[in-house]
């Protein structure tokens, strides 16, 4: 591994992270969607910071940013508010209206300035190694790091600190504002935090790819975990699973860096999706299966135990009879049989079914139930 | 009177308005302490609004909502708080034990975290609701009517003297209803003062104390005995209270509310699942 390797997975790592933090509660207040708005908006707050500062690398471009990222959530809220467009569409009216201004700005007044289209749609991390930070002479590594770093550390303080906090007002805003927390003002920190991880990210993956790193990394974490502190974690580590996995498939398939951490977080997502042990997709449907066997397998008890002790019970209890009355199919009749009688719900007995006592009591018990 | 009797809830003159239409009209409500009193009325009636601005969560155009005499804003730590059931999002990744914790955050107040008593207290107020074995179950697994006891658990931790429920009957077997209003005495006994969103007209008279009839404007409000009369009922409802005899229908409050004749003259039958605001 050279050196540029190495700071380019730092700086990919340490953006991954910074960008899944927010997007925790991004995901568990329905706001994905809004990420990829203010991802956008803040080109608006770029350029009209760099306007009044002439300078690029101005701290002061970050805070016109955060600003932007706050009025593109006031500007979606108030016009939802009017009831007059619902919040998906004041998305899509808010932000277009926001970026089309900062892109006529830009293409008007700065064709000059370095903000080009390829920069915006997928950041420039391979040339994070060239960007370092030099104190009296000393290199210190790559200025990435420790801008995206400052970023995390934010995010991290803020999450930490306000736990108790974001977790109330995501889960029930209600009850935060009865018991006299801060809703509004709990959402507008984190929006705000959101915004300038995304400015941060920007040069690095761009303003589409910082979505992704935003949004899957949590979103995977939510079907791996039922427990907040846990999503958290997870969401952090699939970030940096995705950054380093992401560089070196770039590295291999000589593709874009950004391009393939955002295609590993999905690729990761994709799996989770569908093969995780609790809420994947083929645990749900062997779930449903197992489901479907114990119901028929129930309803077969009860049929029995509604029968036992009647003068044509000998004929209900026979297993032919059970595709006539119970409508089964002659396959699904033996299976459920079968499985019945491996779990000793039912015996056979010359061609008879009879219920066991443990199937009895479980027939019972299920028709108590409804 | 007021020498006389202290009143845990005053509410005057309240009045929310949607733009120009008011959601409700100059309300007046005075509980004493003590007490389980019911909200009732019609859907569309204001009841959800009513209790949401007297907790703050709605800004109300006019008037004066007091907790033992003094503002809401002072008197938080006194005022417990039960949403409705389907207001909170319960594939949220927590455990039913955190969620009645919350319960406490309002007394730790920003910043400081839950800790032994918290959990010692939520775990306590679990036992209390039934539910002592589900603490460290996902929310997500629970049923209707055990969301219900872990949201009243939640209640309970707030250790408040008034409590706020909107419609802590809502979708609840009928194990989980005897529980509740078991609780709710209780609570009663123990002098404190409980508000309910209340459904079902026919138990009004077996759970509660205290009523309200509400329908925007305040039709009657005071002792069961006295004023949870046909009269008033038919105030608040409109013409089609016969059937309050009948024991098929007691979800008076699905009929549509544009205004009392309206009501009337409506051929609705009135079973659509109307959302509650």
């Amino acid at each position: 591994m050279t050196q540029a390797d190495i700071d380019i997975q730092l700086v990919a790592m340490v953006t991954a992270v910074a960008c899944a933090l927010p997007g925790v509660f991004l995901v568990l207040r329905r706001m994905a969607m809004m990420s990829d708005a203010i991802s956008h908006t803040v080109l608006l707050g770029i350029v009209l910071g760099f306007f009044l500062v002439g300078d690029l690398n101005s701290p002061l471009l970050i805070v016109g940013a955060a600003a932007m990222g706050v009025l593109t959530v006031s500007l979606v809220a108030l016009l939802e508010r009017t009831r007059l467009v619902k919040e998906d569409a004041a998305i899509g009216l808010v932000f277009p209206a926001l970026f089309s201004l900062a892109v006529i700005l830009i293409s008007r007044y700065a064709g000059d300035v370095h903000l080009d289209t390829d920069a915006v749609l997928t950041g420039e991390i391979a040339l994070a190694p060239f960007n370092r930070l030099y104190i009296y002479g000393y290199d210190l590594g790559p200025t990435g790091v420790y801008l995206m770093g400052v970023i995390l550390l934010l995010n991290l303080l803020f999450i930490v600190l306000f736990y108790k906090e974001l977790k109330l007002t995501t889960f029930d805003a209600g009850l935060a504002a009865a018991l006299g927390f801060a809703p509004s003002i709990l959402h507008y920190s984190l929006m705000s935090l959101v915004s300038i991880t995304v400015v941060g990210a920007f040069d690095i993956v761009g303003s589409v790819l910082v979505v992704a790193l935003m949004i899957a990394p949590p979103a995977t974490a939510y079907l791996l975990t039922d427990r907040l502190p846990r999503m958290i974690g997870l969401s952090a580590l699939v970030g940096v699973i995705s950054a380093i996995m992401g560089y070196w498939i770039a590295i291999a398939m000589d593709a874009s860096i950004a391009g393939s951490m955002a295609a590993v977080a999905g690729v990761l997502f994709v799996l989770v999706f569908l093969f995780s042990p609790e809420r994947g997709m083929l645990a749900i449907a062997r779930r449903r299966a197992e489901q479907r066997w114990l119901f028929a397998q129930t309803m077969l008890t009860i049929h029995l135990l509604n029968h036992e002790g009647t003068p044509e019970a000998e004929q209900e209890a026979q297993v032919v009879h059970l595709q006539e009355f119970l409508r089964w199919q002659p396959d699904f009749a033996a299976r459920v049989v079968r499985k019945a009688v491996e779990r000793q719900w039912v015996i056979r007995h010359n061609g008879h079914l009879e219920l066991t006592a443990s199937g009895r009591e479980h027939a019972s018990a299920a028709m108590l139930q409804s | 009177m007021q020498e006389q009797t202290r009143y845990a809830i005053q509410v005057t003159d309240l009045t929310v308005a949607y733009r120009e239409k008011p959601v409700l009209w100059d309300v007046d409500m005075e509980v004493p302490e003590a007490n389980l009193m019911a909200i009732v009325g019609p859907n569309g009636a204001g009841k959800t609004t009513l209790l949401k601005s007297i907790l703050g969560l709605m800004q109300p155009a006019a008037g004066q909502v007091l907790i033992y005499g003094k503002p809401y804003q002072q008197q938080r730590r006194l005022v417990g708080y039960v949403p409705q059931r389907g207001s909170v999002d319960w594939d949220f990744p927590t455990t039913v034990l955190d969620v009645v914790m919350m319960g406490r955050y309002g007394s730790l107040g920003w910043l400081k975290r839950p800790g032994k008593s918290e959990r010692m207290k939520a775990e306590e107020a679990l036992h209390k609701v039934g539910m002592g074995e589900y603490a460290n179950r996902q929310i997500s697994q629970l049923s209707g009517g055990q969301q219900q006891r872990v949201f009243l658990a939640r209640a309970l931790v707030q250790d408040a003297q008034v409590y706020f429920m909107d419609e802590p009957f809502q979708g609840v077997d009928a194990v989980t209803e005897r529980a509740i209003v078991t609780l709710l005495q209780e609570l009663r006994s123990a002098g404190k003062t409980v508000v309910v969103v209340h459904h079902d007209l026919q138990t009004v008279p077996e759970y509660f104390d205290w009523v309200m009839l509400l329908n925007v404007r305040r039709i009657a409000c005071g002792p069961v005995e006295k004023v949870f009369t046909e009269e008033n009922l038919r105030k608040a409802y409109g013409g089609r209270i016969g059937f309050l005899r009948s024991d098929q229908n007691h979800h008076l409050e699905n009929m549509p509310v544009e205004g009392v004749a309206a009501v009337e003259t409506s051929p609705t039958g009135g079973t659509l699942p109307a959302g509650n605001r």
